[in-house]
């Protein structure tokens, strides 16, 4: 769906071909405005960020015009097969994505599923934070991890420790995951009886932030011995979390981890994100972090009418 | 190194509307990328000249219009853009919860033949 206007016809999407008529009557109208024509091409850039449609069908035919009038002067009086012409897209480019995305969504929901996905860069502590908190959940919310590496099923093996169900996807050289590679990794899965799933994304700060891939929450990993900045560094990622855990807290005095910097960093770049202060070695935050879970679980079936 | 991806994806879709245009040439391709799309405009160039040879685009000018981080506080009721990307509203300094633009990834148009 397209992010901006909420279109989502990628099919059907309307592109501006017809508008070619309407550019051509333009055209002959406009030509000898040579004032008009250049001042609306420079306009458009930093004056019009909502980027509506207008700006374009009238703007870029102006500009070409001219270049065309020095050369073949009698063609765009046919069928206007030669002259140049724009089509509007107006298409978000990870499209196919985010379609893919939604219907995960909508097969996670129709499961009753709580699905997280987990992202932070490489060594963070995602895949060992995750393991405790599937001991933790035990039988109360019964997990399934879907776990995405470059190479290697290490990650899928240390997992496995928790008792849960565990695929792994090897993603090769891709930098992340997308939403088709989660689906197809979700038949592997055997889903019943199964509450929550949680997907270890590819440990990578920038990538991931962009693939939506169905999940309900973004879960994104700081861990102490990052540097407190790191937030600043790499906003896109933090603003898009839901959660900011902050993993290894038991290392905090070892590393000078200025705490008040990191709370107030997270709250500039993620002011809406729930912040848990973890370690997967020592189990503190685990308590309050199992009951976030089980609470966003009860919500989320209160609000499935099939449930 | 995902704008290669992401380029692909926008090339691909961008190749589709033109030929379903019916054109013979692609002349400029336009993306509207948001600051806080994590995509770095600089790569996404150097993926599209790796990615055009050989298909209508080739020769194509890809042209990026930025789209600025722009947030709404609702203690000012206005919204404010953020160059920084940090979420903090200039006037009052509490943060915004509310991302109103700047996670944009879109193909906007196509200028063809």
């Amino acid at each position: 769906m397209c992010k901006d206007c909420g279109c989502g016809l990628p099919g059907e999407t309307p592109i501006g071909v017809s508008a070619h008529h309407h550019e051509h009557a333009h055209e002959h109208d406009h030509e000898h405005d040579h004032d008009h024509s250049h001042g609306h091409e420079h306009e458009h850039g930093p004056g019009d960020h909502h980027g509506h449609d207008h700006p374009h069908p009238h703007t870029h035919p102006h500009t070409h015009e001219h270049s065309h009038d020095e050369g073949d002067h009698d063609h765009p009086h046919e069928t206007g097969d030669e002259a140049r012409r724009t089509v509007e897209v107006r298409r978000a480019i990870l499209d196919k994505n985010d379609r893919l995305a939604e219907r995960n969504r909508g097969f996670f929901r129709a499961r009753g599923l709580l699905v997280l996905n987990f992202l932070s860069s490489p060594g963070s502590g995602k895949t060992s934070f995750i393991r405790e908190s599937v001991r933790k959940l035990g039988p109360d919310l019964k997990t399934g991890v879907i776990v995405g590496d470059l190479a290697t099923d290490n990650d899928a093996q240390r997992l496995r420790e928790s008792g849960a169900p565990v695929v792994q996807i090897t993603t090769g050289t891709v930098c992340h995951l997308e939403a088709e590679m989660v689906g197809r990794a979700v038949k592997q899965l055997d889903l019943t009886g199964l509450n929550l799933l949680i997907i270890e994304n590819v440990g990578n700060l920038v990538c991931p932030a962009s693939y939506d891939l169905g999940e309900d929450m973004r879960i994104v990993l700081l861990s102490v011995t990052e540097g407190e900045d790191k937030p600043l560094k790499y906003p896109p990622m933090f603003q898009s979390a839901d959660v900011v855990l902050i993993s290894k807290i038991d290392l905090a005095q070892a590393c000078d981890y200025d705490r008040d910097k990191a709370l107030a960093n997270i709250r500039r770049v993620a002011p809406k994100a729930r912040v848990f202060e973890t370690s997967a070695k020592t189990g503190q935050g685990l308590d309050a972090w199992r009951e976030f879970l089980l609470q966003q679980h009860q919500e989320r079936k209160s609000l499935d009418p099939l449930a | 190194m995902h704008e290669l991806s992401i380029m692909q994806s926008a090339l691909s879709l961008a190749l589709d509307q033109a030929r379903q245009a019916g054109a013979v040439r692609v002349h400029t391709i336009r993306l509207r990328i948001g600051a806080l799309s994590g995509v770095v405009p600089d790569a996404l160039e150097f993926a599209f000249e790796a990615l055009t040879p050989g298909t209508l685009a080739e020769g194509a000018e890809l042209a990026v219009e930025r789209v600025p981080a722009r947030f709404w506080c609702a203690t000012c009721t206005r919204e404010f853009q953020s160059d920084d990307m940090f979420a903090e509203c200039p006037d009052c300094h509490i943060p915004s919860g509310e991302l109103r633009a700047g996670r944009e990834m879109e193909l906007a148009s196509l200028e063809i033949d």
